[in-house]
């Protein structure tokens, strides 16, 4: 079955990418599969100045699922652009760099260094990390905080696809989704963290040194999934998926709901190999399900009448 | 290498060492080797997550390598949380998932005295640091640990290299045990030897603090929670020497006592 897609002009050879943040710099994981067999991968957070983040513990486990508060510890752009980007297969792989910034302005700015750079081949704004305690969740929460960020990425952006990853932790999804379509961007991912917490009872005390830190892992699923749904009826842009996304069954899921293409986050963790275990996967979940094509599964949940 | 260093291995052997209190064994685990075509080297750890385990536990767990052969790699590790519980109740034939091996290692100079200090658990690493040593008459283990040295596979260590331990049994020990590490780490400093350390941050900032009085080669071996293993998940740092966050999976988990920051 052909597995490629086009997400938003982006050529990929099949729908699993990697999702920021559980995925390094993409060279953590060469030595479990071959990273050109992915759709692509998207690289962990990037600022225009190195971050040190959050102080520790950062991350707890918690039942199906992980809180962290890592607070975008990243070397800063050009560090990546510099030391990482060279290093991988990007001719033959798509590098998507996701950016965090604390105002629509600097987003921009963000997006004009990455413009030119031709290993890049798209960019992922974090409108939604729920971790840092300046701008972040703030703007995933207003929707016209979301168009402006939009608005002022792809203005910068050159001929690089803008895809904006909205925040789960709102009460009208869809939106927040029409927002980011309003802005310009050409493509929605969601969903990002659910705000949670979790307390140690034994020492009175939160187990995030932030208190409050992202759930994500197979207990966000269901919530990812509905969100999903609910954005691929509110646009006509393509929506990426993401949230507890840990089998080739889960991404098929994602799939029937209208996702043109999904990421595979937490479930790195799992096993460091996951991501590559799924694509080579998927194709026979699809087959098994009688799916004749990748065109004609996606979206073709059939609803109670 | 091979292009997929996670495998599935089987438990050769699992067993409960000495007669620790209910809930606190202490465990020596035996898997098939995972079959590294590079080896590993001794401070180096794997991530284990074995196949049975849920998705309510997500993450794998870092055990130190404690020794392998062609046939057998083998991880201690202490019951102490929800993970390391269930990891108990694995029996001879289970699956388990294997990523490694990971991060720094200790440096093996055969030319020096060296002294292994281990807190506890930290006696780990150097089942396999005697065991792969070229010249063991240059080695001394200092154990310091609360529960009997039956618990330990000390009497196979003290077959081969000087021991000498300390069992800490009311929190007065405690200052024996500082008085101790510091007199020791000073003595090989004289001697232009190597300080060798696993354990608790705590008794590792002991070490560290000796060391950089004295200005000894020491290197120290942390400990983290982690998710990933691998320096993807940012989960695991510690502060380096200049005050940034650095991993402890991947810079690490050896760093040389100069290098980072225990005090914070």
């Amino acid at each position: 079955m052909d597995m490629s897609v086009d997400f938003a002009g982006l050529k990929l050879k099949n729908p699993i990418l990697t999702a920021s943040g559980t995925f390094g710099s993409g060279l953590e994981f060469k030595r479990f599969g071959d990273l050109e067999s992915l759709g692509g991968i998207i690289v962990k957070g990037l600022s225009l100045k190195p971050r040190e983040g959050n102080p520790m513990p950062r991350i707890a486990e918690t039942p199906c699922g992980m809180l962290n508060a890592i607070g975008i510890q990243n070397p800063g752009v050009e560090d990546f652009l510099t030391k990482k980007l060279p290093k991988l297969p990007w001719k033959t792989l798509p590098v998507l760099v996701n950016l965090y910034a604390t105002d629509a302005a600097e987003f921009g700015e963000l997006a004009a260094v990455l413009a030119g750079e031709e290993g890049v081949a798209a960019l992922e704004v974090n409108v939604s990390c729920p971790n840092v305690k300046e701008g972040g969740i703030a703007f995933g929460q207003d929707p016209r905080q979301i168009t402006k960020v939009a608005e002022a990425v792809k203005k910068n952006a050159g001929n690089k696809p803008v895809i904006i990853k909205l925040s789960p932790n709102v009460t009208d999804i869809a939106t927040c989704a029409r927002a980011a379509e309003d802005g310009g961007a050409d493509g929605i991912s969601l969903i990002n963290t659910l705000s949670g917490m979790a307390v140690d009872i034994e020492r009175r005390t939160p187990r995030l040194a932030n208190v409050i830190g992202g759930l994500s892992g197979p207990a966000v699923k269901p919530v990812a999934l509905r969100c999903v749904y609910q954005a691929v009826n509110a646009v006509k842009i393509p929506v990426m998926g993401l949230g507890g996304i840990a089998t080739a069954e889960d991404a098929a899921e994602f799939l029937l709901v209208g996702a043109t293409a999904v990421q595979i986050g937490t479930a790195n963790f799992l096993r460091p190999d996951t991501a590559f275990k799924i694509v080579e996967e998927l194709p026979k979940v699809l087959a098994r399900v009688n799916a004749k094509s990748l065109d004609e599964f996606r979206g073709s949940l059939i609803l109670p009448k | 290498m091979s292009a997929n260093n996670c495998r599935a291995v089987k438990v050769v052997d699992i067993t409960p060492l000495g007669h620790s209190s209910p809930g606190e064994e202490i465990v020596e685990l035996k898997l098939e080797y995972p079959g590294w075509e590079s080896g590993w080297r001794v401070g180096q750890f794997v991530m284990i997550r074995p196949v049975s385990w849920p998705l309510d536990l997500i993450w794998g767990r870092p055990f130190s390598i404690s020794s392998a052969d062609d046939t057998t790699l083998t991880i201690l590790f202490q019951v102490v949380g929800r993970g390391t519980k269930r990891l108990m109740e694995l029996s001879k034939g289970d699956s388990v998932n294997i990523w490694g091996p990971l991060g720094s290692f200790f440096s093996k100079p055969k030319d020096r005295p060296v002294l292994m200090l281990a807190g506890g658990m930290g006696i780990a690493p150097f089942c396999g640091y005697v065991d792969s040593h070229q010249q063991p008459e240059n080695l001394k283990l200092f154990f310091a640990h609360r529960p009997p040295l039956e618990n330990y596979p000390y009497k196979a260590l003290s077959d081969k290299v000087e021991v000498e331990d300390i069992q800490e049994n009311k929190p007065e020990d405690i200052h024996t045990i500082i008085a101790r590490v510091e007199a020791l780490v000073k003595e090989y400093g004289e001697k232009n030897g190597l300080v060798v350390a696993c354990g608790p941050t705590p008794f590792l900032r002991t070490i560290q603090r000796a060391a950089l009085k004295y200005g000894v080669d020491a290197e120290l071996s942390l400990e983290n929670r982690m998710a990933c293993g691998v320096g993807a998940c940012l989960g695991c740092v510690c502060k380096d020497s200049e005050g940034h966050f650095t991993q402890v999976c991947t810079s690490g988990p050896v760093f040389k006592a100069t290098a980072i920051d225990l005090e914070g």
